[in-house]
């Protein structure tokens, strides 16, 4: 469990980053928190030729208010939410999601943007911000851009980033005040990945639910029939056959152990938003 | 309670909570480990290992800049493989090669040796050689290695059968006729790996001055890996010195003779050259002799109260690809099959113990070899029994056990149950776990909708087994007794050098309180040396819960004598008679007059004009010890458990986890009770969490700590511990070992519990480890059942 030889680059900038990485030649990979890279490599099963460290680039590790949404650099950590490092306007569900993301000695290098970069369905980031309509900056040699996070995802670890471009920053939107969120995550154990975990918001004044599920095998699932029939008060019972049908219709192959699992967290999740 | 706590907290003898001595170096971080050594010259090996199941080789091609740093089976052919037959009629042979030439049997059979300055550069060289293999279809499941036309793991088997064995007690036609009752039960336990937290490790390096080859291994038995290394090296043992250095950890896994020690101490001969191997977490988990993977087929027959009248067995056991030296692949098999009836009175009994070859890492022993299988077996049944009358398990179970009225007792496998009370053990287990509390809640439902179960599971656990069980089991290597050379220095300090392996089990320490026992000798100064084949007399090393049973009676012997003699010195340097001494705080008493060991020391290496006419100079006992009957001393416990699972998710989480047990006397009450609590962690791994998967093409499916879970921190409950002490007839001190008894019971306590909860669902688990997805399969399939 060694890795193969690869080169090393420190990023200063980055534009020095995106310039390091758009050698198509180099099998240039970026490294951030290197909680999910740095195994892959001694397991030598990512191919890597050069190794651009963007650790140094002070730019991607800051947090930005800026009224109606906040800005996140890309490398914030998990323990900069969970210790309330930085500003939050998700009423509490962001430095939650820090806290509970595997164990400590992770959530103190693991970072944001390298998790959501990395698009392993299970991470609790990407469907954190697809709940929170976040929005993700990317830079690259042709310029910045951004992308909504529901529209980052193509698939399970397949991203809207090409090549040569790196994850700058992510805007989420500030929530309203009186917005509960719930959140229930199935995993085989404390820090492991999760099996299945939902996300719902319930702006009570506003009459808006919004309910995602994630570890599904591919993008986060946004139920909107679900979270309609929520909306408009329906039953438990009602709301738990919507949710039924709409996750069979999602186009994904769930075995019944699968969607009776989505279910339950997706129930619990709503049930922690005050609804149903 | 109290007043015994009291008497064993008191001095440092045998029963004191002594602290362990060599934890001072463990938590400095002052250990020395295989992977610590530093030889001058020394190559780093990686190996190559088969990526295929099954599958002959046509070719390997080694990339031109690395032709002088791989090396080949044609390159040591001077070793002889590992060979490891059990003297069953009928058990199947298979050559362990040191490096596999024909063909691979398992992913991570070993192909080839890779060596550089560092591990790195080595698996580069590893990873640019082109394997061309003919594949071959894997064997990768017992199902499939039993049908006729299965390809052959070993192309010259008739079969894919290592060997079946029967064990056959009493009527069962008369028990057919005469059950109220009959109960089926099937069960599947899954395969796992070992675990421990320093993996294996090899490093052989030639001496030139005493011109013998020195090979550190990270093992739990240097003598005897010395012997048999010798042998596949076609070398005297008296030219080869093993030594195990510190060990993190072993459970089994380390007590095999591996190709990986053959390999690196041949290739280092060969080449004349330092060569250090260092297993890796991914090796361990494909690769190291894996543990468990049974399959059971049973049958109880009893009468209208649950009586159990009779028991058919059938045990079919997954050893992978080679049978593991000096154990035999029909380790597992054989004493699953028995020890089945456990502590239970059950005097007719059936059974067949079949052991397959797959293209799997070979099975070797495990923290409670056969034993988990084999409780998971009966107390998953004996819970059945319970619920086909329609009354508790707990007292069905203990109604069902042997009376301590009955000991000695002879079970249905000829086994010679040496004393204790099950009954009782059981009842207080039940009686801590809050038995009828338990039952209340449940009645009452929980307000977060999970469901709660109780469950309970007994043990007999055999330890110390002498020369009788071992040659009954037919093995190579007959595992009858264990040194201690007692020596003083001659400034009157003790050094014990024992044939055991301390590689956690806080040895170091209470072989000391057994001198302390003998001589009153401080603990401080003694010092026990073990794991170095040049240091030590020859010995067995640990395992088979034995090294407390075992080298502690050994101990007491050499102490015993020393202390007469030291008695014999002290009375003639204080004038007094011999039988008016006392030995005590390391000094030699007679009225209020003393002297100390130091002078005694001086007197017998340094002084002889001052000992009595006829004394021998010098102190120091060689001594042997071999139990008094040599068919083991048997420790037993009941483990209790509470459980809530969430029938959402189909989540456990352990709420209560009580042991009462009984290993005889204690030596050292604390270390005991960190054996019993570190022992159900792990069987709490075998229960719920750890499991190695194959798919059809014998690929491996959980190779690093991402697919493969252990229990952690927060998994594993702070478990009660209640000890009683029945101390064993057989035994010095009445000593019985203990070190695998708490990995015995889990699956069966945790199953039943789970189970007991998911009554209200009609839904039962049969299967380790019973994770959320098994559980919540079962749940969504009753429910599916029941839809109309």
């Amino acid at each position: 469990m060694k890795p193969a030889p690869f080169t090393y680059h420190r990023a200063t900038s980055v534009e020095d980053a995106i310039a390091q990485l758009s050698d198509p030649d180099a099998m240039a990979r970026p490294l951030a928190g290197g909680q999910s890279l740095v195994p892959m490599l001694n397991l030598r099963l990512a191919p890597v030729g050069r190794l651009v460290d963007l650790g140094r680039i002070d730019a991607l590790k800051h947090a930005e208010d800026q009224g109606a949404s906040i800005r996140y650099g890309a490398l914030l950590t998990h323990a900069a939410f969970e210790d309330h490092r930085v500003p939050d306007g998700s009423n509490g569900l962001m430095p939650y999601i820090g806290g509970q993301i595997a164990y400590r000695a992770v959530r103190t290098r693991g970072t944001i943007g390298g998790a959501i970069a990395l698009a392993d369905p299970a991470a609790d980031w990407l469907t954190t911000v697809v709940a929170l309509e976040g929005e993700i900056a990317i830079a690259g040699a042709k310029g910045r851009r951004t992308v909504a996070a529901a529209d980052f995802v193509i698939g399970p670890y397949m991203t809207a980033l090409d090549e040569g471009e790196i994850i700058e920053a992510i805007i989420v939107p500030r929530r309203p005040a009186g917005e509960r969120w719930g959140h229930y995550k199935a995993t085989r154990k404390t820090g492991e990945y999760a099996d299945s975990m939902a996300i719902a918001l319930n702006d009570a004044s506003s009459r808006k639910v919004r309910l995602v599920i994630g570890a599904t095998e591919g993008a986060p699932l946004v139920m909107v029939k679900t979270a309609a029939s929520c909306a408009q008060g329906a039953s438990r019972e009602q709301v738990a056959a919507v949710l039924h049908e709409e996750l069979a219709a999602s186009g994904r192959d769930f075995s019944p152990v699968k969607l009776h699992l989505h279910r339950t967290t997706a129930l619990r999740a709503l049930q922690q938003a005050g609804l149903s | 309670m109290g007043a015994e706590l009291s008497r064993h907290t008191e001095g440092q003898g045998v029963g004191a909570s002594v602290r362990r001595k060599e934890d001072r170096r463990y938590l400095n971080g002052e250990g020395e480990y295989v992977a610590d050594i530093q030889v001058p010259g020394m190559a780093e090996v990686a190996f190559l290992r088969s990526p295929v199941a099954h599958g002959k080789i046509k070719s390997i091609e080694v990339p031109e800049a690395y032709r002088d740093q791989v090396f080949f089976a044609a390159d040591i052919n001077f070793t002889k493989p590992i060979v490891a037959v059990s003297a069953a009629k009928g058990f199947k042979a298979s050559d362990y090669p040191a490096l596999t030439s024909d063909k691979a049997r398992f992913v991570g059979d070993l192909l080839a040796i890779c060596i550089a300055p560092t591990r790195a550069e080595a698996e580069d060289i590893a990873s640019a050689c082109v394997i061309d293999f003919e594949e071959l279809p894997a064997v990768w499941d017992i199902e499939v290695a039993r049908k006729p036309d299965a390809p052959r793991v070993h192309d010259h088997w008739a079969d894919n059968v290592y060997i079946e064995t029967r064990i056959q007690t009493g009527d069962l036609d008369a028990v057919r006729k005469a059950a109220a009752v009959t109960v089926r039960k099937s069960l599947r336990m899954g395969r796992h790996a070992g675990v421990s937290m320093e993996g294996r490790g090899v490093l052989a390096h030639y001496d030139r001055r005493l011109d013998e080859l020195v090979v550190h291994s990270s093992t739990q038995f240097p003598h005897v890996v010395r012997t048999i290394m010798a042998e596949c090296l076609g070398i005297s043992e008296s030219k080869l010195r093993v030594i195990a250095p510190d060990v993190g950890g072993g459970f089994g896994p380390k007590n095999n003779f591996h190709p990986e020690e053959l390999a690196i101490a041949a290739l280092s001969m060969k080449l004349n050259r330092p060569l250090r191997w260092v297993e890796d977490r991914r090796e361990h988990l494909v690769a190291s002799p894996h543990a468990r993977e049974h399959r059971y087929e049973l049958c109880a027959y009893a009468d209208a109260k649950g009586r159990i009248l009779g028991l058919e067995a059938e045990v079919v056991v997954d050893a992978g690809a080679y049978s593991v030296w000096p154990w035999t692949a029909s380790m597992e098999a054989g004493m699953s099959a028995g020890i089945m009836t456990g502590p239970y009175d059950i005097p007719v009994y059936h059974a067949r113990a079949i052991t397959v070859a797959t293209n799997k890492s070979p099975l070797g022993p495990y923290r409670g070899v056969g034993r988990s299988g084999a409780c998971f077996a009966i107390e998953t049944l004996v819970d059945a029994v319970a619920r086909a009358v329609n009354r508790e398990p707990a007292d069905v179970r203990i109604e069902n056990m042997v009376r301590p009225e009955a000991m000695p007792y002879q079970s249905a496998t000829h086994k010679l149950y040496d004393s204790g009370d099950y009954p009782e053990c059981a009842k207080r287990a039940r009686e801590a776990v809050d038995f009828a509390g338990v039952r209340a809640r449940q009645a009452r439902g929980e307000p977060d909708g999970r469901l709660i179960g109780l469950g309970m599971a007994s043990y007999t656990e055999q330890s110390a087994h002498g020369t009788a069980e071992w040659v009954a089991r037919g093995l190579p290597v007959v595992f009858g007794y264990e040194p201690a050379l007692a020596r003083f220095t001659p400034d009157g300090k003790l050094i014990l050098f024992v044939g055991i392996q301390n590689h956690g089990q806080g040895l170091e320490t209470t072989l000391a309180q057994v001198a302390n026992q003998e001589l009153g000798i401080p603990v401080a100064d003694v010092i026990v040396r073990h794991g170095d084949s040049s240091v030590s007399p020859y010995g067995m090393g640990t395992f088979a819960s034995r090294s407390m049973t075992m080298a502690g009676g050994a101990v007491s012997v050499a102490c015993a004598a020393l202390a007469e003699k030291i008695k014999r010195i002290g009375a003639h340097l204080l004038q007094a008679q011999v039988d008016a001494v006392t030995l005590a705080n390391g000094r030699v008493h007679v009225g209020d007059q003393s002297v100390s060991f130091v002078e005694v020391a001086q007197a017998a290496f340094l002084h002889p004009e001052r000992l009595p006419v006829g004394e021998d100079p010098a102190l120091e006992v060689n001594a042997v010890y071999q139990p008094g009957r040599s068919t083991g001393a048997f420790s037993y416990a009941t483990h209790a458990c509470v459980v809530a699972v969430d029938a959402g998710t189909g989540h456990v989480e352990i709420l209560d986890y009580v042991v009462c047990h009984d290993c005889g006397t204690m030596v050292n009450p604390m270390i005991v009770e960190a054996q019993v609590v570190g022992g159900v962690a792990q069987g709490l791994g075998t229960a719920l969490y750890e499991e190695i998967p194959y798919d059809e093409n014998g690929q491996p499916l959980a190779s690093t700590f991402l697919d493969y879970t252990i229990p952690g921190p927060t998994e594993v409950p702070d478990v009660r511990v209640l000890h009683m002490e029945t101390p064993s007839p057989h035994t010095r001190f009445g000593i019985k070992g203990m070190g695998e008894g708490g990995a015995i019971a889990p699956p069966a306590v945790v199953i039943n519990a789970i189970n007991d909860a998911l009554r209200p669902l009609k839904v039962e688990i049969g299967e380790t480890p019973a994770t959320a997805e098994r559980i919540l399969h079962e749940i969504v399939a009753a429910q599916e059942a029941r839809r109309p």
